[in-house]
This record gives structure tokens, sequence and C-alpha cells, in this order.
């Protein structure tokens, strides 16, 4: 695994090219059949994060920081949690059963999804800053 | 009988990963923890909590091996080491107390046999609208538990955040 911020090499550019799409579009089947089968917003939300997290891996950082800044993700992130506020505390007074689900379920991925891939751009910028910093 | 064979390889693997010297090697055993995890689940049909462990177990293992693997790892053992251990002790008394006291509180262990269970069974379909029974139990009849689960995430994002910014950039010009 290299250190260079331009990324890996061409295959895994190549291969990457082709597959985070589909991974993508898992998180959201994931997050939108939960009713019927096993699965559900959080884990729908953790496979999207996986498939950001894979383009930063193959890609390198500066990439995907242009299409998403980290300010960006932290607002999603939030707006998915005043969703689920809103969606949550509106049980109390309606009474609609399915629509409820799938918007709560659609906020939480959103939630889970943006606050891990923040998580991860975080961590992987405060280690290169600090080690940048030891050796100045 | 499957679920004695994963147990005994987590246990296996589990002692690998505290053992080992190498740190990438104890990364791998860690993994192999969780993958055991995820096997577990799907043999006591929990696809749900499996689904979860799963993607969870992938993103920890990208998460140590990218973020925090090439960091020396300090290890701080010096001085208060009394205050921490009456700090422990102390707050270990507490939770037993108050654990004490809750838990006598409770009825016995599986005495009413499924007795709320049985209605989340009877009207998951009916009340709940859903076919998934769990999704219908985590959403519909325990949504406030949900928002409970999704602020302690929130919680944790801001404090990563707020541990990882950059300090000191007034004074760096």
């Amino acid at each position: 695994m290299t250190n260079n911020p331009s990324g890996m090499s061409l295959i895994v550019k190549t291969i990457t090219r082709l597959t985070v799409g589909l991974i993508l579009i898992y998180g959201f089947y994931i997050v939108l059949q939960s009713h019927i089968a096993p699965g559900g917003g959080f884990a729908g939300g953790v496979v999207m994060a996986l498939s950001l997290i894979h383009l930063v891996l193959a890609f390198g950082r500066d990439a995907v920081l242009k299409k998403i800044s980290q300010i960006n993700s932290v607002c999603l992130m939030s707006c998915g949690a005043i969703a689920f506020l809103v969606i949550a505390l509106s049980r109390l007074v309606t009474k609609n059963h399915f629509t409820g689900v799938l918007l709560s379920d659609i906020a939480i991925a959103t939630m889970v999804g943006a606050g891990l891939f923040v998580v991860f751009l975080t961590l992987v910028l405060f280690i290169k800053e600090s080690a940048k910093g030891n050796k100045q | 009988m499957e679920l004695h064979l994963i147990l005994i390889f987590m246990i296996c693997a589990s002692i690998m990963a505290v053992e080992i010297k190498d740190l990438i090697s104890s990364v791998i055993a860690l993994s192999a923890v969780g993958l055991g995890l995820c096997l577990a689940f799907l043999v006591l049909k929990a696809p749900n909590l499996a689904i979860t462990q799963l993607v969870v177990e992938i993103l920890l293992v990208i998460v140590l091996i990218r973020a925090t693997i090439k960091k020396d790892l300090p290890l701080v053992r010096d001085g208060r080491w009394l205050f921490n251990t009456v700090s422990t002790l102390l707050f270990i008394g507490i939770f037993l107390t108050f654990g004490y006291f809750a838990l006598k509180e409770l009825p016995n262990f599986g005495q009413p046999t499924m007795l709320v269970s049985r209605e989340y069974l009877a009207n998951s379909l009916t009340q709940g609208g859903l076919a998934n029974i769990v999704t219908a139990i985590t959403l519909n009849f325990r949504r406030f538990d949900a928002l409970a689960e999704a602020s302690v995430l929130f919680t944790a994002v801001i404090a990563v955040l707020a541990i990882t910014r950059k300090t000191g950039k007034a004074h760096d010009k």
C-alpha cells in the first residue's frame, strides 16, 4: 500500500471505476428493500460509505475531496440526523406506517454513510498532518 | 455443532490477535474474529445482524489498517495509578449497587414466556404494516430506540471531529 497522494496503480483504478457504482447501488438497494428482506438503514449507509472509501483508497484523497468536501459531508450528516429526529417525533401525531419507515430508513442511511465517511477522512487527514508536523 | 466450531475458531483467532507481535497480523486475526461472529449470527438465524456485522467489520479493518497502523502507539503508564485505581473501583462499586437495586425489580429470567414478543409476532404485519418483522420492531414499535441509537452515533462522529481538529491554527503564522 503506497502512500503517495495520487493513489494506487492503473489496474486498481480501472477496476475501481467499474465496481464503485455497483457498490453504491447495492447500498441503495439494501436501504430501500429493508421492509421485505434483511437489511436496513444502518447497513446500507455503511455500504455507501464503503464505496466512497474505496474511491479514496484507489484515487487518492484529493481527487475525492474535489467532489465531496469534508464540510459538505458534515452538512449531509447533520441534515440526515435532523430529518430522522423530525420523522421519529412525527410518529407521536401521525398513524402512517409504511412511508414513515421508508423515510426514516433513508434518513438513517444518509446520516450513517456521511458520518462514517467523514470519520475516515478526518482520521486519514489527521494522521498525515501530524506526521508532517513531526518531520518539521 | 456448527456454532461450537465457530466459537472455537473465534477463541483461537482472538488469542492469536492478542499474542502476536506484528501489528498488521494482529489486525487480520481480529477481522477473522469478526467474520466468525458474522457466521455465528447467520447460524443463529439473524440475517439483519449478520449483514450489519459484516459491513461494520470491513469498515473497521480498513480504518485500522489505513488510518492508525502507521502510527507508533505511546503507552502512558506512569503517575496517577493510585487515583486511576481508586476511581475505577469507585465507579465499579456504584454500578454494581445500582445494578443490584435495578435487577431486583425485574421479573425472573424468561419467566412469563414470550410476554412482549407475543404481541410483536401477532401485530407486526397488521399494525406495523411490514413483512420484515425486525424492521417493523426497530422502526415502527420502537422508533424512539432507533432515535437514541442514531443520536449516539451522531455524538460519536462529532466527538471524533472535535478531537482531531486542527489545533493552534492561529499560531502558525
